[in-house]
């Protein structure tokens, strides 16, 4: 006899009750999902990336599909964090779920400043971004090093009194690295991986769409990418990971899962279907029912490589 | 008023002009709260990116929508049968303030953009001066629905084949010079709207315009659609296209 699955993860200390999150900057603050769906259906919600202070973000076109994806500039544009904390996050708080709060910044004294800003108030978890594609000064530049990476996140962990996630960059030689770096320089938890580097051109003007250039790409196009450095990363080091890149199904999460992911962020999908996440969630439970797994914890992991 | 993600059947296909298709949809949840200016997110099979589409007209259950086939996403939309669902998310966005119907108005309208006007400029009826733009007379759609609405059409077309020779806001002049307008609402391409807006303010008239811009989430979250804009207290902005417009005050653009 199959009981209800026990779905809920536990990502440093912080339960979620069930292991489907949303990616940081393709969730807002969680008002306009929020309007479609409860958001107490998701394990946590991932602010979009916060800065020291307000950023207006890249200039337009931000945004461009792809085969199967799309490519995005946008920069961070942010209320900046006293704002956050002042409009956004009474409310989050009151809708049932776990907050990621995640942070960039151009010197590593904002990550430090918001690190210890944040830790006085609700969020539950913190998100070091060092992986961001989309600004000039600090972002991925923080992340694609070994010494880099694990020199920021040993500087922000002591303003942290709530878990430290940090997020990583596709945009590395060897992502697994920079993983076992920043968890020996006390990472709690890893998030991965942020958008790669793309770009289109209209062949017709001979210009890039983005105005920026260049942007990060993201969607089912970069789903392999993402598993196997889940993979790679899962093989290395022990503390939780939120697996994402490209996850659209239920399926997909189960595959991110196996890979090694304890939870399971969702962001491009949303856009084609606002309630993927929800889905996702549901398909996963009906999965574990279906082949009588009695916890989703049971997955992470659990692919069997071939030696 | 909420945002709704449902599936409508398609009740009319049409092609009014080559490359050019008119959906009739059956969307009560959608239409019956639509204001004028609003937009769809329309899901295409197999892509990314759902594709944000005006609102042509709204009537009791039925919505309408015109476009163009400009990519692959939207020739899949193009492929649909009359009968198949959409799935459609919507209504988006803020539409035209139309205010009090009984003054004398102008809409100026050019290419595909002419398509969202027709709603907007029903509840005026003779009150409407409708100006629309095309490249050339074989472009030309929708007329006979403006001219149903009982507003006073004009047309201007690039190449002197219909309709006056030339820009549709050399007829945006002529008119300002007629008579009083209360207001212009404008949506075409953007130089259109840039003369539009100038010639409006330079005359001290109130201006809105639909602007465009490439868009992902098309509801506030993925803050792609960034458009400059000023704020009350004078300073720049990226607002947003898919919630703070599409429809804008010209004297917030920054053109």
């Amino acid at each position: 006899m199959v009981t209800t699955p026990q779905m809920s993860v536990n990502i440093a200390g912080v339960t979620l009750a069930n292991p489907i999150v949303t990616a940081s900057g393709t969730f807002g603050f969680g008002r306009e999902y929020g309007a479609l769906f409860p958001l107490s259906e998701l394990g946590a919600v991932t602010v979009k990336g916060l800065t020291l202070q307000e950023r207006m973000g890249n200039a337009p076109p931000r945004v461009a599909e792809t085969p199967s994806g799309m490519l995005n500039s946008v920069g961070l544009q942010n209320p900046g964090v006293e704002k956050f904390i002042r409009q956004e996050l009474p409310w989050l708080k009151t809708q049932g779920t776990v907050i990621i709060a995640n942070i960039a910044g151009s010197t590593i004294e904002d990550y430090c400043a918001m690190a210890e800003r944040l830790s006085d108030t609700e969020v539950d978890l913190l998100e070091l971004n060092i992986s961001c594609p989309n600004v000039k000064q600090g972002g991925v530049a923080f992340g694609t090093t070994c010494e880099n990476a694990a020199g920021i996140t040993a500087a922000v962990k002591p303003y942290c009194k709530k878990p430290l996630i940090v997020k990583l960059s596709p945009n590395v030689t060897d992502i697994a690295e920079i993983a076992v770096a920043v968890v020996d320089a006390g990472a709690d938890a890893l998030s991965l991986i942020n958008t790669l580097l793309g770009m289109r051109i209209d062949i017709n003007t001979r210009r890039p769409i983005l105005a920026n250039n260049v942007g990060g790409l993201s969607g089912p196009a970069v789903r392999p990418i993402a598993v196997r450095m889940v993979w790679q990363v899962r093989n290395r080091v022990t503390v939780p990971i939120i697996g994402m890149g490209g996850v659209a199904t239920w399926e997909d999460a189960v595959e991110m899962l196996l890979a090694g992911a304890n939870a399971v962020a969702v962001g491009t999908a949303l856009y084609a279907d606002p309630y993927a996440p929800v889905k996702i969630k549901q398909g996963l439970r009906d999965y574990l029912e279906r082949n009588g797994i009695a916890d989703v914890n049971a997955l992470s992991g659990a692919v069997q490589a071939n030696s | 008023m909420s945002i709704t993600v449902t599936r409508c059947p398609v009740l009319k296909k049409v092609s009014p002009r080559e490359g050019l298709i008119d959906l009739t949809l059956h969307c009560p949840d959608i239409a019956r709260q639509a204001a004028p200016g609003q937009f769809l997110m329309i899901r295409c099979e197999g892509f990314t990116l759902r594709r944000p589409l005006s609102i042509c007209d709204a009537q009791g259950d039925l919505l309408r929508v015109v476009f163009e086939v400009r990519g692959a996403g939207t020739a899949w939309l193009a492929g649909v049968e009359e009968g198949d669902p959409l799935d459609i998310l919507g209504p988006q966005g803020k539409g035209f303030d139309l205010g009090d119907v009984f003054r004398p108005v102008v809409f100026v309208g050019g290419g595909i953009g002419v398509f969202p006007l027709l709603h907007a400029c029903r509840p005026f009826g003779a009150n409407a001066t409708v100006l629309l733009g095309f490249r050339t007379a074989s472009m030309i759609a929708l007329t006979d629905d403006f001219r149903a609405t009982g507003v006073d059409l004009r047309l201007a077309t690039d190449d002197g084949s219909e309709g006056h020779g030339g820009l549709v806001t050399d007829l945006l002049a002529a008119r300002l010079d007629e008579g009083p307008c209360a207001a212009v609402f404008a949506c075409g391409p953007h130089p259109m709207l840039k003369a539009t807006a100038a010639e409006a303010m330079r005359r001290g008239i109130p201006c809105q315009v639909s602007l465009e811009q490439r868009m992902a989430c098309g509801m506030g979250a993925c803050l792609g659609c960034a458009y400059k804009i000023l704020r009350a207290d004078g300073s720049e902005t990226y607002a947003h296209v898919c919630v703070d417009g599409p429809v804008f005050d010209a004297k917030d653009v920054i053109w």
